[in-house]
C-alpha cells in the first residue's frame, strides 16, 4: 500500500497537465489513453512509502520532496566525466546516446546497423504512431506486475529512449551500446526514459546500457524497459550505472521470455545516491533461461537495491541470480528475490545467491529471498551471506609483503570477480572490472 | 639475523611461550621440534605478526631491528618468510597476480622499480623450472584446489620469488607423503646460502632427514628445554618426547 503525498501529487498533475498536448505522441488516442492512465494510477498511489512491503527497505522520502523541473533538452557541450561516455559510444559499433533524457543524433552510431535490426529513438516512433511501439508499450506483463506508481509515472511523462527490434532469426554480433548521460544542472531535474526491447523469435543481441550523470545534481533517472525475447531468440542485457553522487536511479525491467528463450541480465552498480533495479521476468514459455546477476559496490550514504521477480511459468525452465555487494562506510544494500515458481512449471531449476561484504560496521545489507513454489518437481535454491573481509587471508597476503590497504583491494576485487565471472561477453567484462578497479581506487582505505 | 630474548606470548589470557631465547646467525638451520601444545606454532606466528597473539614479554631483534612492533607487511619485507602449516585458499585471486603483488612490494619496499610482466613471466618460469613446478599452478587461485603437496610447494615457490633472510618453516611436513615430501626439501635445499638461515619447525624427525639443520632445539610447554646438534633429533626419534622432557625436568 502506498499513501499519497498530496503537495508531490499535486505538482506533478500540474506538470502534466501543463506538458500533456506537448508530450510526443499527443493527439493520438493509444498514447493519451496511456498517459492518462499513468499519471492517474500515478495520482492514486504516489511515491511509495515503507509501509509497502515491496518498499520497506528502501525510503524514497527525498527524493519526493525534490521539485524536480524537466532537464534542458539542448546542452553545449559535455563535461569531462559524459565525455569519457560519449567517447566509448562513438567507439562503438553501434551506439544510441542520450543527453537529459533527449536522443542525440551526433553522438550516435546507428548507420552501421545491419537489415534486421531497427534501433530508433522513441520520440521518433511515439510522433509517428508506430505499430510496434502501439502493440508493445506499457503492455508487456501488463497483468502480472502489482501496483507500480514509478512505472505509471514514467508512463505519464515519457519522452523519449531507446526502441530495438530483432527481425526473426537475426544475429547481430557486436553489442550495440546504450550511453545515458545526464549533465549537471542547478535545479534538481527528471528524465523518464523508456525503452522497449522486442526480439522475433531466433534472434540474438547483446545490448550494454551505461549510466552517467554528473556529481552533485540533484536527479531522478526514472527508467522502465520493457522487452519480449521471441521463442528461442537470446537477448543479453547489461548495464553499468555509474551516476553521480545525488543522483536517484530508480529502473523498472520488465522481461518477457518465450519458448526456449535466454533473457541475460547483468548490472554493475556503484553509482548515484540512491538506486534500485526493478526487474520482473517471466518464463512465459518451455525451456527458457533467465539470468539476473550483479555487482554493487557502494560507501559514504548509498543504498543500493536490487529487487527482482522470476516467474516460473512454464516447465523446464532454469534461472540463476548471483548478487555481490561490497558495501562500505555507512552504505546500505537491499536485495529482494522473488521466485514463484506456477503449478505447471515442472521440472523448473532456479538457482540464487546473494552475498554482501560490509567493509565497515556502520554498512549494512538487507536480503530477503522468497520462494513460492506450487509445483512439485521442482529444484530450487538459494543462500544468502554477508560477512566480513576474511582476516586470515589478509594475513597470509601481509605476511608475503602485501600492504593492508593493497592486500583488502585484492580481496574485494576477488570477492567482486566471482560475480563478474557470470558476464559471457569478455570487452563488456574488462569495461566492467576497469570501473570495479577504478571504485576501489576511490575508495582508499578503509578504516 | 633473529635474537629472541626471553619472549613471552599468551592468547586469550592463556600464556603460551614462557621465556624463549634462541639465537640464529646468517646461513645456519635450526629446527625446533616438539609434542604438539609445546607452542611450536604460537612462535611462528608471533614471529609473522598474526593478530590475537598478545606479547606478554621479551624482544625479538631481526636484522638488528625490534621485530615486534612491525606490521607483517614489513616484516615480511624487511626479509622475514613464514611458509604457513595450512596455506589459505584465496578464492578469485589468480596465483600469479598475488606472486606479481608480493614481489613487486618488496621491491617497491627496497626503492626498485616494479617487474613488468615480461620479466616477471620470465622470473616465475625460472623458478617454477628449478624447484619442478608445474606452470599451470600459476593460473590457478590461491590455493584453491590443491592437493596438500600442491599448496606446500606453492610455499617454497613464494619463498624462492621472495628470497627471504630468514625462512621460518611451520610444521611444513604436515600431510606430505614421502615423494611431495622429498620435492618440498630439495627445494629448501636449493635455497639454503650462507646469508640465508632457515628455522625448521617440526613434530616430526623425518623432515630433518632431509633438511639438516645445523642446531636442534627441543621446545616444551613454552620453553626451549634443550638444544644440541642434529644428533639430538636422532635421540628425540628413539626415545621420545617424554624421555627428553622427564630428563630436562629432573
Amino acid at each position: 500500500m502506498t499513501v499519497p503525498s498530496d503537495t508531490t501529487v499535486a505538482a506533478y498533475r500540474g506538470q502534466f497537465q501543463a506538458a500533456r498536448r506537448s508530450l510526443p505522441g499527443a493527439g493520438q488516442d493509444w498514447a493519451d489513453t496511456l498517459r492518462d492512465t499513468g499519471m492517474r494510477r500515478f495520482e492514486a498511489a504516489g511515491f511509495p512509502t515503507r509501509r509497502a512491503e515491496a518498499w520497506k527497505y528502501t525510503d524514497l522520502r527525498k527524493l519526493a520532496k525534490l521539485d524536480l523541473q524537466p532537464a534542458p533538452a539542448t546542452v553545449n557541450g559535455l563535461s569531462p566525466v559524459l565525455q569519457v561516455e560519449a567517447r566509448r559510444a562513438k567507439a562503438a559499433a553501434h551506439s544510441a546516446v542520450f543527453v537529459n533524457g533527449h536522443f542525440r543524433a551526433d553522438l550516435s552510431r546507428l548507420d552501421t546497423l545491419p537489415d534486421g535490426v531497427r534501433l530508433v529513438p522513441l520520440r521518433q516512433l511515439l510522433e509517428a504512431g508506430d505499430p510496434l511501439v502501439a502493440a508493445h508499450l506499457g503492455r508487456v506483463l501488463e497483468h502480472a506486475v502489482d501496483e507500480r506508481p514509478l512505472l505509471d509515472l514514467n508512463t505519464a511523462f515519457m519522452e523519449d529512449g531507446f526502441v530495438l527490434h530483432l527481425a526473426r532469426g537475426t544475429v547481430l554480433e557486436a553489442p550495440i551500446r546504450i550511453s545515458v548521460l545526464t549533465e549537471q544542472s542547478d535545479t534538481p531535474v527528471g528524465v523518464f526514459p523508456r525503452n522497449l526491447i522486442v526480439a522475433e523469435p531466433g534472434s540474438e543481441a547483446t545490448v550494454v546500457e551505461t549510466h552517467v550523470s554528473v556529481d552533485g545534481t540533484a536527479s531522478l533517472g526514472d527508467s522502465v524497459t520493457e522487452i519480449v525475447v521471441g521463442d528461442g531468440a537470446r537477448l543479453r542485457h547489461y548495464k553499468r550505472q555509474e551516476d553521480g553522487s545525488s543522483a536517484h536511479h530508480l529502473a523498472t525491467i520488465l522481461a518477457d521470455i518465450g519458448r526456449d528463450a535466454t533473457y541475460d541480465n547483468f548490472i554493475l552498480t556503484r553509482g548515484a545516491e540512491l538506486s534500485r533495479n526493478d526487474i520482473h521476468a517471466r518464463l512465459a514459455g518451455r525451456g527458457g533461461d533467465c539470468r539476473l546477476c550483479g555487482s554493487y559496490l557502494g560507501d559514504r550514504r548509498q543504498v543500493l537495491d536490487t529487487t527482482t521477480v522470476i516467474e516460473h511459468a512454464s516447465p523446464d525452465c532454469t534461472s540463476r541470480q548471483v548478487y555481490k555487494g561490497v558495501l562500505g562506510d555507512a552504505a546500505r544494500g537491499v536485495f529482494q528475490g522473488r521466485v514463484v515458481v506456477a503449478r505447471d512449471a515442472q521440472r523448473t531449476d532456479g538457482y540464487q545467491l546473494s552475498n554482501a561484504l560490509l567493509l565497515s560496521p556502520s554498512a549494512e545489507i538487507d536480503a530477503k529471498p522468497e520462494l513460492e513454489i506450487y509445483a512439485d518437481d521442482v529444484k530450487c535454491s538459494h543462500g544468502a551471506t554477508a560477512g566480513e573481509i576474511d582476516g586470515d587471508a589478509l594475513f597470509y597476503l601481509r605476511c608475503r609483503g602485501i600492504g593492508e590497504a593493497e592486500a583488502r583491494a585484492l580481496l574485494i576485487e576477488a570477492f567482486v570477480q566471482e560475480a563478474l565471472e557470470d558476464l559471457a561477453d569478455a570487452d563488456v567484462r574488462a569495461e566492467f572490472e576497469q570501473a570495479v578497479t577504478g571504485w576501489l581506487a576511490d575508495l582508499g582505505t578503509p578504516s | 639475523m633473529l635474537e629472541i630474548k626471553g619472549l613471552c606470548a599468551s592468547i586469550d589470557g592463556r600464556e603460551i611461550l614462557k621465556g624463549i631465547d634462541l639465537t640464529i646467525g646468517p646461513g645456519e638451520t635450526h629446527a625446533i621440534m616438539g609434542p604438539n601444545g609445546s607452542g611450536k606454532s604460537t612462535l611462528s606466528y608471533v614471529l609473522a605478526g598474526r593478530d590475537g597473539y598478545e606479547v606478554t614479554g621479551g624482544s625479538v631483534l631481526f636484522q638488528g631491528e625490534e621485530l615486534l612492533e612491525q606490521d607483517p607487511e614489513d616484516r615480511s619485507r624487511a626479509g622475514l618468510f613464514l611458509a604457513f602449516q595450512y596455506p589459505l585458499e584465496i578464492p578469485g585471486v589468480g596465483t600469479s597476480t598475488f606472486l606479481r603483488t608480493a614481489v613487486n612490494a618488496h621491491r617497491k619496499a627496497r626503492g626498485e622499480d616494479e617487474l613488468d610482466p615480461m620479466s616477471f613471466v620470465k622470473l616465475v618460469r625460472q623458478k617454477t623450472k628449478e624447484l619442478g613446478i608445474r606452470q599451470d599452478m600459476l593460473k590457478r587461485p590461491v590455493n584453491v584446489g590443491f592437493s596438500g603437496g600442491e599448496k606446500k610447494r606453492n610455499e617454497i615457490l613464494q619463498m624462492a620469488m621472495l628470497e627471504p633472510a630468514l625462512a621460518v618453516l611451520d610444521e611444513t611436513d604436515s600431510g606430505l607423503d614421502i615423494d611431495a615430501l622429498k620435492v618440498v626439501s630439495d627445494g629448501v635445499n636449493a635455497l639454503r646460502a650462507p646469508d640465508r638461515s632457515f628455522l625448521v619447525i617440526t613434530h616430526y624427525q623425518r623432515l630433518l632427514n632431509y633438511i639438516v639443520p645445523d642446531h636442534v632445539h627441543v621446545l616444551s610447554d613454552g620453553r626451549i628445554i634443550r638444544s644440541g646438534g642434529p644428533e639430538l633429533a636422532h635421540a628425540l626419534e628413539a626415545d621420545g618426547y617424554a624421555g627428553v622432557i622427564a630428563e630436562a625436568a629432573a
